[in-house]
């Protein structure tokens, strides 16, 4: 019995965001009816999905650097980064496939492991370790690319696009990411180590956690996760960008998924199933506003609101159940 | 020998804290350290535990040589400790916090279910099992988070224990507790440090007693060769006979009352403070005296009720209105509600008085005279710039004793006033407190030690489950408050 409480307790703390998800998808889909489209007509029910798995990834990989307490703002350099290796690996070729996806994981992870070591060993603050990374990657694809590169055979091109029924093949690999996450956050030693790290460094110091590792550890998740990403964005493109991580802003729009769904920014506090529905909602405001075809301006503004939103709420009910 | 630790000296920012000290433990025994504050006796913990490394020094652990890189390798050597401060996480559970850093696992998962249950039985085996492993830390009051802490040194199957301030947040039965446990585990053969300020434990539970003083190793003692006195002299160095001060001679005028006060943790709260008096409150461990501090000082304000300041009606809605109005509270939480960890010792003194007067009126009166004031209780530091976080545990309470002082407050709360402090300083903050209340404020002392509540209170109040079970003269006996306390015995 209060086992079943505490299970109840732990969804609680992230059910915030698929509520509003919910409610979400009530009033636009009224909306876009209103306006004489459907929400739910199968092409924009893909689009949704197709949008949240990207940020998805990257957001899974995020919430590990902020569960420790840290953040990385290098995610959408990396991704630009590793769709120009995917591409320029492949070269067109369907046998460089696996050596590609290998480059992408060893480049992504040695740049999780030099943030996770400027934030441990030097003691650089992960805000600042983690824009410098991303801005020497910037200046290198700068200087290297004037615009796509390499090119993705196109039976990987598939992954982008094809579909089993209204679900992409995409959002099965986030799914799959996601499940993944939770299991090493819920059920594995690292995953608790991770979640203690960032809600007491020198608790979980004198505890006997290795704290740098861990730290270490979840940079590096976050930035496979990100090189994911790449893969799974040139895939889309057909191409490498130099550009397309940042265009498509998943360094912020990663941190606010996290955040949107409860995870605390000081770490220690939150987890995935929330970071997916924080992406899900971002999708469906998208998807919605995308639909009713308004200013791309006023939709910025109300994803700012939405995330201010959430936020304060989250902070009144934690001061409700009387903790700081 | 079972731990040996010998020449062991450290410094901080180029201070020396201690200097060539040795200390050595037995298997099955059970050795006290005692010392002022800032003497280093915690900072000897964190090297024998591996959270410090020493400057200069060996240390053995059952014949070999061994130096910890950190506190994992201490662990796993058999070196557990609880620290003067809280070690847990409040957002995790029970279970998460005790196995923290060892977690039992199989095929690579954590096994909660063997946690969990690991967790259970060790909480049976020291008469702790009201406590649920599922249950959130942070959710718990302070003696239980105490108990979460030992069962997590516990968990370790260390063969020394190191125990720094074991009891300074626990009620008289919990320590009961604790004696009873510290005996069975010295029974087993493990070897017990036990750094404690209460010299009655020491003398109750120890075989040595190891005395520090300003980080040099004063003597070692047998403790059935030891007497009180004795030991006093050793540790500042002087005959101290602690005596109380002399109490209120006469009742002076009412300076504050509730009445019908309540809120979510109180209720029917008829209170009187009055200006030269002490008011002592006592109680077990969450029978709301820290909830009455906390509605009059504005913190969790009295939803119902009404509050008279000098005859004058007065809304306590936070504590900013609560400090203006000449209210000072010295929190029970020294670490999460006291400090502001990372500014200096004198910011830190300077908060309350820079937090309602403009910033630049009387600037240098004001530092001068919180100057003056940590003089005056004698504040051990290096220097009044000192971030305040490295000061010793004892002398970081006398800072915020400052802070609140320098407001000259017409009431003041005390929750704990001498928790963690030393005899010599104990006696001084007793001093002052007295010295306050005959200046004119009127004091509520809350305390779970029974020798200081008798001792300095004119009036005791004592609560249990949210509301005010009765009140005892001055010369009440400790029967009579604990019989309140519990139930047993109805108010005179
Ligand atoms: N991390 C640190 N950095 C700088 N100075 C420190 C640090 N830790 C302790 N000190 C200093 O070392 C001295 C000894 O402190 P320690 O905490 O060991 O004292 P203590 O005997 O445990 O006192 P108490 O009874 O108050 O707990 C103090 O002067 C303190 O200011
Ligand atoms: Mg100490």
């Amino acid at each position: 019995m209060t086992l079943l409480r505490q299970r109840l307790a732990a969804i609680d703390s992230t059910r915030g965001v698929w509520v509003a998800l919910v409610i979400t998808l009530t009033v636009g889909g009224v909306l876009v009816y209103a306006d004489g489209g459907s929400l739910f007509h199968q092409s924009s029910i893909v689009s949704m999905l197709q949008r949240a798995a990207g940020l998805g990834i990257v957001a899974i990989g995020q919430t590990f650097a902020i569960l420790a307490g840290s953040l990385d703002l290098s995610v959408a350099y990396v991704i630009s980064l590793t769709s120009l290796i995917a591409a320029e690996t492949m070269a067109g070729s369907e046998g460089n496939v696996p050596v590609a996806i290998a480059a992408v994981l060893a480049v992504s992870a040695g740049i999780g492991l030099a943030n996770g070591l400027l934030i441990t060993k030097l003691r650089i603050n992960a805000f600042i370790a983690t824009l410098g990374v991303g801005l020497l990657i910037k200046g290198y694809l700068e200087q290297g690319y004037a615009g796509p590169a390499g090119s993705v055979p196109t039976s990987v091109q598939r992954l982008g696009y094809d579909r089993i029924g209204p679900v992409p093949l995409s959002f099965l690999l986030m799914a799959a990411v996601a499940v993944a996450a939770w299991v090493v956050l819920q059920r594995t030693r690292f995953g608790h180590h991770t979640i203690a790290v960032g809600g007491d460094l020198d608790v979980a110091r004198l505890s006997g956690v290795r704290t740098d590792r861990v730290l270490i550890g979840t940079h590096i998740i976050c930035s496979i996760c990100a090189g994911i990403t790449g893969l799974y964005l040139a895939s889309r493109l057909g191409a490498g960008a130099p550009r397309v991580g940042s265009e498509g802003g998943y360094d912020l729009e990663s941190i606010a998924a996290v955040v949107l769904g409860g995870t605390v920014l000081a770490g220690g506090r939150g987890g995935v199933a929330g970071t997916v529905g924080g992406v899900a909602l971002l999708a469906a405001i998208d998807t919605i506003f995308n639909q009713l075809a308004v200013d791309p301006f006023f939709k910025q503004v109300v994803r700012g609101v939405v995330i201010i939103a959430a936020v304060a709420i989250y902070a009144l009910r934690r001061r409700k159940a009387g903790r700081p | 020998m079972l731990l040996e630790l010998s020449e062991v000296s450290k410094s901080f920012f180029g201070v020396r804290v201690l200097h060539e000290v040795g200390l050595s433990l037995q298997a099955g025994e059970v050795h006290a350290v005692v010392g002022e504050n800032g003497a280093g006796k915690s900072t000897l913990m964190k090297i024998a535990s591996g959270a410090y490394q020493p400057d200069a020094g060996a240390i053995r652990l059952a014949g070999q040589a061994v130096s910890f890189r950190g506190p994992r390798e201490a662990q796993a050597a058999g070196v557990g400790i609880i620290h003067q401060e809280f070690n847990l996480l409040p957002e995790r559970t029970v279970a998460q916090n005790v196995f923290l850093g060892h977690e039992p696992s199989r095929r690579g998962f954590v096994d909660r279910g063997a946690m969990h249950a690991r967790t259970a039985e060790l909480l049976a085996s020291i008469g702790a099992d009201g406590l649920s492993p599922d249950a959130t830390v942070g959710r718990l009051g302070v003696a239980q988070q105490q108990i979460v802490e030992i069962v997590k040194a516990l968990a370790l199957d260390a063969r020394v224990l190191i125990m720094d301030e074991p009891t300074a947040s626990l009620a008289d039965h919990e320590v009961q507790v604790l004696y009873a446990l510290v005996r069975k585990l010295q029974q087993r053969g493990i070897g017990i440090v036990y750094v404690s300020h209460r010299l009655a434990e020491v003398f109750d539970l120890s075989n040595r007693i190891t005395v520090l003083k300003d980080g040099r190793l004063v003597t070692t003692l047998d403790t059935a060769q030891a007497t009180p006195e004795a030991l006093v002299r050793h540790m500042v160095g002087r005959e101290l006979a602690h005596y109380y001060p002399p109490r209120a001679t006469q009742a002076g005028t009412e300076r504050l009352s509730v009445s019908g006060g309540g809120n979510a943790k109180l209720r029917g709260i008829e209170l009187r403070l009055c200006s030269g008096e002490v008011t002592g409150i006592g109680g077990l461990q969450g029978s709301g005296r820290s909830a009455l501090a906390r509605a009059l000082f504005g913190a969790q304000p009295f939803t119902s009720g009404q509050v008279l300041l000098d005859g004058r009606p007065i809304r306590l809605r936070s504590p900013r209105s609560a400090v203006r109005a000449g209210i000072a509270y010295v929190t029970e939480d020294r670490k999460a509600e006291g400090l502001t960890p990372r500014q200096s010792l004198l910011d830190n003194a300077l908060l309350a008085t820079r937090a309602v007067r403009p910033q630049w009126l009387g600037q240098r009166a004001r530092a001068a005279n919180a100057r003056q004031l940590l003089a005056g209780i004698e504040v051990h530091a290096a220097g009044e710039d000192q971030e305040i976080r490295y000061l010793s545990g004892g002398n970081q309470q006398k800072v915020i004793l400052a802070r609140w002082l320098a407001m000259t407050p017409r009431v003041l709360l005390f929750d704990e006033p001498t928790r963690g402090i030393d005899v010599g300083a104990k006696a001084a903050v007793h001093d002052l407190i007295r010295r306050l209340a005959s200046d004119g404020a009127a004091v509520l002392m809350i305390s779970s030690e029974l020798p200081e509540l008798l001792g300095m209170s004119d009036r005791i109040v004592v609560m249990r489950d949210g509301a005010i079970a009765g009140e005892l003269p001055a010369g009440a006996s400790e029967e009579d408050v604990v019989g309140l306390a519990t139930g047993t015995r109805a108010a005179p």
